[in-house]
């Protein structure tokens, strides 16, 4: 058994452990790239939003790398992503795959999690499902120390002195941990640059801007969807927080477990005078966010979207009013596959200018021009 | 004075007007409808609304400022789910806060939840809290949904009355009566029966000689019966509908050509589209076609679509099926 998924930011990597941990042969599909898309968007419905379209290709690309087992998170929410792994299937089966296709669906109590993983416990041959729970437990460590690492990583990024310094450690970072196997020697590799990273020369005092990040969980975390747009703040000399991370969203997911604990009342309390309710997707989060990062005094925030995503158009049309109500400003980005890269980047240094202007004409004394 | 309640005449009106209008109007107050959908509302509802929401959710915008000074309370309810274990679409369950948001001064709203996902047992509380806002008592409200649900289930018997007989077949093709063609139209209710939207769709397949059928006129227990081949879960309500509909009839085969309406950009389109689209390809010979709207009204491309694709009907009586295999 060959297994495969689709790529997440860097989610592959504790998905890596959890199946090598089994013992499945995992096939990593290639980073994310234009053909992956190319090859989606040929495939998909029209209209669908782009996390499809990608995790499509992914598909695509790992089945000509040998892959011939899909293992997917889903289920049912009140958006798309519950017919994602239906049409997958339908769409590889009429292309002539024969593969198999498993689906992780959402947790709501500990009988759900059982269910889980039994069907984990299927790719690695044996019966006993509670062998599989340490190896589940590993691969959410390993996804927190990836978190934590990438947090540190946008952390330092604006305030580094020599320029690009992060950005050549991350990629030799991201070099090791794909050579490296099993749970050990990967959060190894992690620890190790975590180390490396805090030895990098910053400027401590430096003032930067702070930027949060809202919006739909795949657009913020998928660095080749949202165009690098993390790493492109961070060398603009902003530091940007992520509001949705996958750790955050798992920890959300299993907070009926006594010990884990999560931010969602936090942002549930921000979210309360403009949308008191769940409506899908992240709706209720790209807002609760945007008034926690008001609260915290960023100086702006981004929404990102995936074109026709049904939750983040009600979320940005309430956006509309916190903003004027918090006096933040919104940047909202809208992405699909048409997305081009130049219309893009102007939009961005547009808003930063703007963010900086605001900074010096609210807290410092109003420049006065020379010319 | 009789307290004014306005209902936007747009999405879910058009399947539950006659509850709707009957319920408030048993509790003694003024319904007051906006009008049909013309130019002046879609303009008015796209500039109001958020850029890359559906036309049907635009549209609604407009139907709101067009009544909202007329009006005491607007009723905008959040409907979340109306049949257990399905949802509707995220855009209706947070419908009230992005008619707050994107437009000003409005009357009080009649919010209440709508949500029957894990049951029915509070569709009572439910009522009850509706009906506050006009009467202070609950036995008038509860007796006002009562009959206002009899005028419902009178609507939907008008609908389907007949109708289903002549789908399945069974009768017009014992009498030879073969000259009607009939063509299904496929899509939300509020795609279908708002004429403005759809550019008169309906009636511009009536004049090429052909019945309308709409999937509202299919028995909800045909549908369930045959959504059960469909091989995935179905959790949105319009699914379910569409997804039997187009089970039901690459089963029958009872029609000669199925239409399907989608706005640009709806969510639930995307999917059950081109689910519906693969069935019926798969699954039988009936010719399909596929029209997205949006708010760019050019009638002249729909016009030419729909007289190729039933030019194309007629063709298949005449060309197809009348010769003999043996020479």
């Amino acid at each position: 058994m060959k297994i495969t998924f689709p790529h997440m930011g860097n989610t592959y990597i504790a998905l890596k452990v959890i199946f090598e941990e089994l013992g499945a042969e995992v096939v990593i599909p290639p980073k994310c790239n234009k053909n992956t898309l190319e090859l989606g968007t040929l495939y998909s419905p029209e209209l669908m939003c782009i996390p499809f379209k990608i995790t499509v290709g992914n598909y695509l690309e790992s089945i000509e790398k040998g892959a011939d087992t899909m293992f997917m998170w889903g289920g049912c929410d009140v958006c798309r992503i519950g017919y994602y792994n239906t049409l997958q299937k339908d769409i590889l089966q009429s292309l002539g795959y024969e593969i198999q296709m498993f689906c992780l669906e959402p947790m709501k109590n500990i009988n759900d999690v059982k269910n889980f993983l039994k069907k984990l416990s299927f790719v690695s041959g044996s019966k006993n499902y509670i062998k599989v729970l340490p190896i589940f437990i590993k691969g959410l460590r390993t996804l927190y120390e990836i978190d934590e690492l990438d947090d540190l990583v946008i952390k330092i990024r604006p305030r580094e002195l020599n320029r690009g310094a992060v950005d050549r450690l991350y990629s030799s970072f991201k070099e090791d941990v794909n050579n490296a196997n099993g749970y050990k020697s990967i959060v190894e590799t992690i620890r190790r640059y975590k180390e490396k990273l805090l030895k990098i020369e910053i400027d401590k005092d430096k003032e930067v801007l702070r930027v949060g990040i809202v919006g739909e969980i795949y657009t913020v975390v998928e660095p080749f969807i949202n165009q690098y747009l993390i790493e492109r703040l961070g060398n603009m000399g902003v530091e940007v927080h992520r509001s949705v991370t996958s750790s955050e969203f798992i920890k959300e997911q299993l907070d009926f477990i006594p010990f884990l604990k999560s931010d969602k009342e936090e942002v549930h309390r921000g979210a309360k005078p403009y949308l008191n309710t769940e409506i899908g997707g992240h709706a209720r989060h790209t807002v609760g966010n945007t008034v926690l990062y008001s609260e915290k005094n960023y100086d702006g925030v981004i929404h990102l979207m995936p074109f026709t995503c049904m939750p983040e158009i009600v979320a940005g049309s309430i956006l509309s009013i916190v903003e004027k109500d918090k006096d933040i400003p919104i940047l909202k980005l809208v992405l699909d596959e048409m997305t081009g890269e130049s219309g893009y980047l102007t939009r961005i240094e547009a808003f930063i200018d703007l963010l900086l202007n605001r900074r010096e004409s609210k807290f410092y004394e109003r420049d006065i021009s020379w010319s | 004075m009789a307290i004014k309640v306005g209902i936007p005449k747009s999405l879910l009106f058009y399947e539950y007007y006659p509850l709707w209008i009957s319920f408030f109007e048993g509790l003694g107050a003024e319904v007051i409808v906006s009008d049909d959908t013309n130019k002046e509302i879609l303009d008015i509802g796209v500039k109001a609304s958020i850029d890359e929401a559906c036309i049907p959710v635009k549209i609604f915008h407009g139907h709101v400022i067009n009544i909202k000074d007329k009006v005491d309370y607007l009723f905008i309810p959040r409907i979340k789910s109306l049949f257990k274990n399905e949802y509707i679409c995220p855009k209706f369950s947070g419908l009230p806060e992005m008619i707050k948001s994107s437009i000003k001064e409005l009357p009080p709203i009649i919010d209440v939840e709508i949500n029957f996902f894990k049951s029915k047992k509070h569709l009572k509380d439910t009522v009850i809290r509706a009906g506050r806002y006009v009467s202070s008592s609950n036995r008038v409200i509860m007796s006002s949904y009562n009959r206002a649900y009899l005028e419902y289930k009178k609507h939907r018997k008008k609908i389907k009355e007949g109708i289903i007989n002549e789908l399945t077949g069974a009768d017009i093709v014992k009498n030879n009566i073969v000259d009607v063609r009939k063509v299904m139209v496929m899509g939300h209710p509020y795609n279908l029966y708002d004429s403005y939207l759809n550019m008169n769709l309906l009636n511009k397949i009536k004049q090429n000689e052909a019945k309308v059928f709409t999937p509202e006129m299919i028995d909800d227990k045909y549908l369930n019966k045959y959504v059960k081949d469909f091989d995935g879960e179905l959790y949105w309500t319009f699914a379910r509908k569409l997804i039997g509909t187009a089970l039901y009839l690459s089963h029958k085969e009872c029609v000669d050509g199925i239409i399907y309406i989608s706005t640009f950009g709806c969510g639930i389109d995307s999917v059950v589209g081109d689910i519906v689209e693969k069935l019926i390809r798969r699954n039988s010979r009936i010719p399909f076609v596929h029209i997205s709207l949006d708010e760019h009204s050019g009638e002249a491309g729909i016009n030419t679509r729909v007289e190729a694709f039933m030019d194309m009907i007629k063709w298949r009586d005449v060309l197809e099926d009348n010769i003999s295999a043996h020479g």
